[in-house]
């Protein structure tokens, strides 16, 4: 995970029968350096997700001939095992629920912005690379210890609560890479719905301070519209 | 349809006539048999008293022949009215007795029969009707002793006519109790009917007739009004929503699309950017707005309901503490957990967070102490033996009593409320929550400041 910086293209499938919302997430695809395919109805999607040439796979959840679901549930059947994201108009937590228990690995509400698109796509394809048991994450001079629990910046310890602990862990997993705040809600706190104030603000910039003040780097940077980022480099 | 013909397809009705048709038919049945059980009784006795009676005549033969018995049957003919004599000779005619000649049926041989004779009253001549046995003698002579059963018709003529009275009085009886009573029940069906025809017809206010009488028509009465009550309330929901739809998410669009057109008619690139940057923004509110809207109706059509599992609320609210405590601190106040046990209810997890995090996000802004930069905020867990209480209190202005029951409803926002961001569906989606989880929202004075209180019922109430 050390070297997570740079994000590698990737080749991503879109399938999604509004032409429109298809064409722009391609384009918007490609300008972050990515190459999109794009499948406008289910069985198309179905033929194309498998030749297994894919990084990641868009899947709407409303689609002509066959829906979103069914094809997900399809491609687990055959073995395909390609990192979904269902993207859909039905935003409760017991449709995602259902979206994930299909096989999706993400679910994304529409509408939603392209920042927390890109992240959570770029975050699928680094989750299906990842090594799965790791004991120790680093990030520049930042090291966590997964086993002892321990934290340490340039060999100084820092104090961090159980928490923070989670947080920290989430970001430096997914280093170089914009998480957003949904992400972080979702993946750190476990919260599925939007508390409309800007309490992950806070305990960020409580994080920063633990682990920035006194150092010249600061890492923990914001992304303005989209989220957070540790720096990789 | 005629009023009559409609009584008779009435289910009242049949059932009357099924129960009438049963009961006519016991009376019947337990009438015919006293009738043919005493009939039997009293045939009985008189061949009974019959056969011992031609017993002793045979004895009167034994001793003094045909002499003797002829005397014994002038005797007894002249003493006993209620009996009938003959002896004839081997002739046929006659030697003794009340009788004038053998009736055609005794011609031959010896055996039981029936017959008609004249008998002479105080009334003058009847016919009256005789059971006897008879019998051929040694010498030819022919004996024959009976009795009158004139009287025994007469009683089962009048059994027979008190059976077909008593069954037909039951029918008529049966038959009239049957029409006034699906009268009756016609009548109160049909204004049962009646109302929800007009309710059909769009006038949801109308109310089914509840006679008082507390019987199983009042109970359908009483809960079709309650159904109709609920669909009321949902309906007027629904039209004020539309109606707060309109006016809410109408004036946010419009501010949006007033920027983008000032926008568009200057040239000037950063004019361009925020006024896209604000319209991201008031996109993102508006599709809160629409968010909250859409989960508020989803937990009072109770969708969710099946999502419900056991959830202890103590971790609930030290997550939710441990979220919103260093956004109070940061503005200067305080957010205090006060849970000390335990206590479980049957609950969605993230629903039940949520509405916890709006009263939250509520207290945080609108419960800043006079002269004070940050809120007090307590939450704490406390429990009655039904229920658990969760309560989020602070020392902000609080509500006037007169509000309390109206901030509830979506959309409405206080005056001071106004100028701080929010969609005025906070408390309204707490509440939809909370009758969701069969629990209810209190707002109490605080004094100063304000207590919400969400109530669920718990697990496993204490004994």
């Amino acid at each position: 995970m050390t070297n997570s910086d740079q994000t590698k293209p990737m080749r991503i499938l879109i399938v999604e029968d509004d032409r429109d919302a298809a064409s722009w997430l391609v384009k918007g695809l490609t300008e972050a350096g990515h190459v999109a395919d794009l499948a406008v109805d289910g069985e198309d999607g179905l033929n194309m997700a498998r030749e297994k040439v894919h990084d990641v796979l868009i899947v709407d959840r409303m689609l002509p001939k066959l829906d979103g679901l069914a094809l997900v549930r399809k491609l687990r059947e055959e073995g395909v095992h390609t990192s979904v994201l269902i993207l859909s108009a039905l935003g409760d937590v017991d449709e995602k629920v259902k979206g994930l228990r299909a096989g999706g690995d993400d679910y994304l509400a529409k509408p939603y912005s392209f920042a927390e698109l890109l992240a959570r796509v770029e975050g699928l394809a680094r989750r299906s690379a990842a090594e799965p048991q790791q004991t120790r994450l680093s990030v520049m001079d930042l090291e966590m210890n997964l086993l002892a629990r321990t934290v340490t910046r340039a060999g100084k310890p820092i104090l961090l609560q159980p928490r923070e602990f989670k947080l920290l862990e989430y970001l430096m997993r997914n280093a170089g890479h914009v998480v957003t705040r949904t992400m972080l809600l979702e993946n750190v706190w476990d919260y599925h719905f939007d508390p409309q104030t800007n309490v992950i603000d806070v305990h960020i910039s409580r994080l920063r301070t633990k682990i920035d003040k006194g150092f010249p780097e600061p890492m923990l940077q914001t992304v303005r519209g989209a989220g957070y980022m540790i720096r990789a480099r | 349809m005629p009023v009559s013909l409609k009584l008779l397809k009435t289910s009242t009705f049949r059932l009357a006539a099924l129960y009438l048709a049963v009961f006519a038919f016991s009376v019947g049945a337990i009438l015919s048999y006293v009738y043919w059980n005493t009939a039997l009784l009293i045939e009985r006795q008189i061949e009974s008293a019959v056969r011992t009676e031609i017993g002793v005549l045979g004895e009167q033969v034994a001793q003094g022949g045909m002499q003797g018995l002829t005397d014994a049957l002038r005797r007894r003919s002249s003493q006993n009215p209620g009996s009938v004599y003959l002896l004839t000779n081997f002739l046929g005619r006659r030697l003794a007795g009340n009788l004038d000649a053998l009736p055609q049926s005794a011609i031959k041989g010896q055996g039981w029969i029936e017959f008609s004779y004249t008998v002479e009253t105080s009334e003058g001549l009847e016919h009256h009707r005789a059971r006897a046995y008879h019998l051929s003698l040694p010498n030819g002579a022919v004996l024959l002793v009976g009795r009158d059963i004139e009287e025994r018709r007469r009683f089962a003529a009048l059994i027979r006519r008190t059976l077909y009275f008593a069954v037909g009085f039951t029918i008529l009886l049966g038959l009239l109790g049957g029409v006034l009573m699906s009268r009756n029940f016609l009548h109160r069906i049909e204004s049962i009917t009646a109302a929800s025809r007009t309710i059909m017809a769009g006038d949801l206010s109308k109310r089914v007739p509840v006679s008082g009488t507390g019987d199983e028509l009042d109970q359908l009465s009483i809960n079709l009004n309650q159904m109709l009550d609920q669909i009321e309330r949902l309906m007027a929901g629904m039209r004020e929503i539309s109606t707060n739809v309109a006016h809410d998410l109408r004036t946010p669009l419009t501010r949006l699309r007033s920027r983008v057109e000032a926008a568009l008619r200057t040239g000037d690139a950063g004019v361009h950017k925020s006024a896209l940057e604000q319209t991201i923004e008031d996109a993102d509110s508006l599709l809160a707005t629409f968010n909250a809207l859409l989960s508020i109706a989803r937990s009072e059509a109770g969708q969710a309901r099946e999502g419900l599992h056991p959830v202890d609320l103590k971790e609930v609210l030290t997550d939710l503490a441990e979220l919103f405590a260093p956004l109070a601190e940061e503005s200067g106040g305080a957010l205090k957990l006060e849970a000390d046990r335990s206590l479980e209810v049957r609950a969605d997890r993230q629903l039940l967070a949520q509405a916890i995090s709006n009263l939250i996000d509520n207290a945080l802004k609108y419960g800043v102490p006079g002269g004070r930069n940050g809120p007090e905020i307590t939450l704490s867990l406390t429990s009655t033996p039904r229920d658990a209480v969760i309560a989020v209190a602070d020392r902000g202005p609080g509500i006037a009593e007169e509000d309390r029951g109206r901030v509830t409803e979506r959309f409405v926002r206080l005056d001071r409320a106004r100028t701080l961001p929010g969609s005025g569906l906070g408390l309204s989606l707490a509440q939809a929550i909370a009758r969701l989880h069969n629990g209810r929202l209190f707002l109490k004075d605080n004094a100063p400041g304000l207590i919400v209180e969400l109530v669920l019922p718990r697990l496993e109430p204490a004994r």
